[in-house]
């Protein structure tokens, strides 16, 4: 006998009705669940693929110079040893590279010297090139250097690429994983953190073990001081008029709607006025964190007036009762003392609204932020008005590429991208959280 | 001169001109601030801003001349604000009123930048009404809104009508809301009604992160995750498609992206019902459920049409997660599994790249554009309109 607790039997009607009852509620459950399931899915899909960016394999090679290769004349002119192409620093790369193995004693069964030469990565000889050229004095003796190796080789290390996609692969071959494998063995190939992903700038179609991220993060960087410098005065002043100022009118009318709809505006509509208003109209260059600025002033600004005026009129009629009342004038009861109360919701709301800009790729795309650009913009003022990209739309030119390493780096991009918007909402939390005032 | 050496300069300037302006008002004051009219300070606040106002204004006007990195741009620009600021130099008295002269010129610049709000959508109507005017000079309007064929080819000849774009906008946008608005309605009724404090504070910002992340993010997650996964469990199984990127791929996704502001809008609105509403319900023995059914949500009926719509023109103009997601081929069809386009797809395939700013090709984004923003001008409007209309005042 189960113990009773009500001398109620409920009837078929009562049962159906609580039937209905525990349904809909786990609708409900299912709905949050699906919700954040669809959330963590996304989270762990870019986190799983991404993660791997963040690590790249070096070869640790010692290289002799040697001077009949590379400077012929003995001169050590730069202009004549800029003659020497990457071609001729690969030829030394691969000379440098067969060394090694012979004298480490490493043989490879299969291997042939094109896939010696492959081994490393396109960028290797630039990177030996550039060092070369910058300290001409070093010809002739021998240095090591940490050098990336191919984006095959360093897909092999990240799963990437296994054994039995090289054999389907025409640009990876088994016996360059062997010799891979070899080298690890003799603690030459390593894995480490991927500085040159933050800081380098994007490289071509056939080097994806070489692209960074230098160039989008400074463009972005660039473009956010653009909109902070204009969207946070411009903003503020439109809502303390709305609040403070404005008459209520028809006119006041217009502009409140106008902000709200703004507001609702999609984002690439943004770029097409851009497009006509800023570079065919005004002719700033294409390209350029100053367009794009100032395209995402005009988006963020409607997201920036809005919660401007809501921290606004949460601030109490008394303060400025009070202001007035000890003789101060309209403009400074606004300006001594609403304004600063009214800071930290005014502050959080930009910080909001320069994260969504932070992330906005629609309108840069067609301003031109798409083009392909390894030279970082200068220094500001002047480097506003360089061609750049910016991170998502870095993020979206990598999906546009057809090497599958590139995935990774999108996906790796989108991580950078994702800290950086965690860390302003993180700011702006913070804000609320410590200058919030009831009242 | 460079630009940012003019604005240093402008900086120090205006730095010197308010210790001299404010000096200077004591000078003449003879060191007793009293026999002002106004605060030293505002003395020097009046330089400033005679420095600031022609010299900025100026180089503003420049920007759009399209002269603004004229070397000479900078030396005018910095002549105009050492005039203005000897002007408010020698404007310097115990009548004058300085005061009110900066009050004005603030509350001045506080009614311009309320104007920028306006010359925004100025900007855009214009921009994309005179460019639309040059594409229907050189092809047929009905043509664009009744043809059913999308074919844009560079070397002339194009067809570019606008229906296959405008079926898989919609058809997208249907599946997104198809999935956004049962998910979002019922997390936000179990948010409102049942969750409890501590599921509350777990679940509501997990869900609103859903509306922080970049649509960038969404694509590259159509592209790389849900794209291939719905080809290779729905479509090759079932035999309707082998392509990745689909309208299902679009829409599901764009369904995940839009759950937040269907979420948290109607969460708002049902909150906002009164509890005695509710109490009443339950005291003749409804349970929760029937209470919700019945009562709130009738009552937050007009609210939570205004957030489905509101939903619906973030669907419309949603760029990035179709432009990876739903693929480029222009089609009419039914099946969900094939690639279609949509208008924003369109706009920025015609735009980006080499462009000829003459050619119908390149002016038809601009009628694409204009479309667009009609469409969600509507549906904005019409959301604002229907929660105005149909809301219930509560006492």
């Amino acid at each position: 006998m189960t113990a009773k607790t009500s001398l109620l039997t409920p009837d078929a009607r009562t049962k159906r009705r609580n039937a209905a009852e525990a349904r809909f509620r786990l609708y409900g459950l299912i709905a949050v669940a699906v919700a954040v399931i669809a959330l963590a899915g996304l989270l762990v899909s870019i986190f799983g693929n991404g993660s791997s960016a963040f690590r790249q394999t070096t070869l640790h090679l010692e290289i002799p110079l040697p001077e009949d290769k590379l400077d012929k004349s003995g001169t050590r002119d730069l202009e004549v040893m800029k003659k020497v192409t990457t071609i001729g620093y690969a030829k030394v790369l691969a000379n440098a590279l067969e060394a090694q193995l012979d004298a480490q004693g490493i043989s490879v069964e299969g291997l042939k010297s094109k896939d010696i030469s492959k081994f490393l990565s396109e960028e290797a000889p630039a990177t030996l090139r550039n060092q070369v050229l910058e300290d001409p004095s070093l010809v002739g003796q021998k240095i090591t250097l940490e050098l990336l190796v191919g984006g095959r080789i360093d897909g092999y290390y990240k799963g990437r690429v296994t054994r039995e996609t090289a054999l389907l692969d025409k640009n990876v071959s088994t016996a360059q994983l062997d010799l891979a494998d070899a080298l690890k063995e003799m603690g030459l190939l390593h894995t480490s953190f991927n500085w040159g992903f933050v800081t380098a700038p994007d490289a071509s179609e056939k080097r994806p073990e070489a692209a960074g991220l230098g160039v989008a993060i400074i463009g972005s960087f660039y473009m956010m001081i653009v909109v902070l410098a204009l969207a946070l005065p411009i903003g503020v002043a439109t809502a303390v008029y709305l609040e403070e100022f404005a008459p209520k009118n028809r006119f006041t009318d217009i502009i409140e709607v106008n902000i709200s709809n703004l507001a609702a505006v999609p984002s690439i509509v943004f770029g097409i006025l851009g497009l006509a208003a800023f570079i065919n109209f005004a002719g700033l260059p294409q390209s350029a964190p100053i367009v794009g600025g100032l395209v995402l002033t005009l988006m963020t600004l409607p997201r920036i007036i809005i919660p401007a005026r809501a921290a606004l009129k949460a601030v109490p009629p008394s303060i400025r009762a009070a202001a007035l009342g000890v003789g101060a004038s309209k403009m400074q009861s606004v300006f001594h003392h609403v304004l600063p109360l009214a800071a930290p919701g005014i502050l959080t709301g930009m910080i909001i609204g320069l994260a969504q800009a932070l992330g906005e790729t629609a309108p840069l795309l067609l301003i031109g932020m798409v083009a392909f650009v390894r030279d970082y913009p200068g220094a500001p003022m002047e480097g506003f008005f360089d061609p750049a990209t910016a991170l998502p739309v870095q993020i979206y030119n990598w999906t546009q590429r057809a090497d599958p390493a590139f995935v990774e780096r999108a996906s790796g991009a989108i991580i950078v991208l994702l800290i950086f918007l965690l860390a302003m909402n993180a700011v702006a939390i913070l804000l609320r959280r410590k200058f919030e005032r009831r009242w | 001169m460079t630009l940012g050496m003019v604005f240093l300069i402008l900086a120090a300037l205006a730095l010197a001109g308010f210790f001299l302006g404010r000096g200077r008002a004591l000078a003449v004051a003879g060191g007793d601030a009293r026999r002002l009219h106004s605060l030293p300070s505002y003395f020097g606040w009046q330089a400033v801003l005679f420095l600031a106002l022609p010299a900025l204004g100026l180089t503003a006007l420049a920007a759009f001349g399209g002269v603004l990195r004229h070397p000479a741009t900078g030396w005018v620009a910095l002549g105009l604000g050492v005039i203005g600021m000897g002007a408010a130099l020698w404007n310097t008295g115990t009548e004058v009123r300085a005061r009110n002269i900066v009050e004005t010129c603030v509350k001045g610049l506080l009614i311009l930048s309320s104007f920028i709000a306006i010359a925004t959508t100025l900007g855009i109507v214009l921009s994309m009404l005179f460019e639309t005017g040059q594409f229907f000079r050189q092809y047929q309007w009905t043509d664009f809104f009744f043809g059913t064929v999308w074919q844009p080819n560079f070397r002339g000849g194009s067809d570019l009508g606008i229906l296959p774009l405008l079926w898989g906008t919609l058809y997208i946008s249907v599946i997104a809301l198809l999935v956004a608005v049962p998910i979002g309605l019922f997390a936000a009724i179990y948010m409102s009604e049942y969750a409890g404090p501590k599921f509350r504070s777990f679940a509501k910002p997990a869900i609103e992160m859903l509306a922080g992340i970049p649509t960038i993010v969404y694509g590259l997650f159509a592209l790389i995750t849900v794209g291939p996964m719905l080809r290779d469990y729905f479509a090759q199984p079932l035999g309707l498609g082998t392509s990745a990127s689909s309208v299902m791929t679009a829409g599901l996704v764009m369904g995940v992206m839009i759950i937040p502001f269907v979420s948290s809008l109607s969460d708002d609105i049902i909150n906002a019902v009164p509890q005695s509403l509710r109490d009443g319900s339950l005291g003749l023995g409804a349970t929760q459920s029937e209470t919700i059914r019945l009562v709130v949500l009738p009552a937050a009926l007009p609210g939570i049409v205004g957030a489905v719509l509101l939903a619906a023109s973030r669907a419309v103009g949603e760029t990035m997660i179709v432009v990876l997601g739903a693929g480029a081929a222009a089609k009419l069809s039914l099946n969900p599994f094939e690639a279609m386009t949509t208008m924003t797809v369109k706009i920025v395939s015609q735009l980006t790249g080499d462009t000829d700013f003459a050619a119908p090709e390149t002016l038809v984004a601009f009628a694409l554009g204009l479309t667009l923003f009609v469409f969600t001008l509507g549906l904005n409007v019409l959301a604002l309109y229907i929660v105005r209309k149909y809301r219930e005042q509560y006492e």
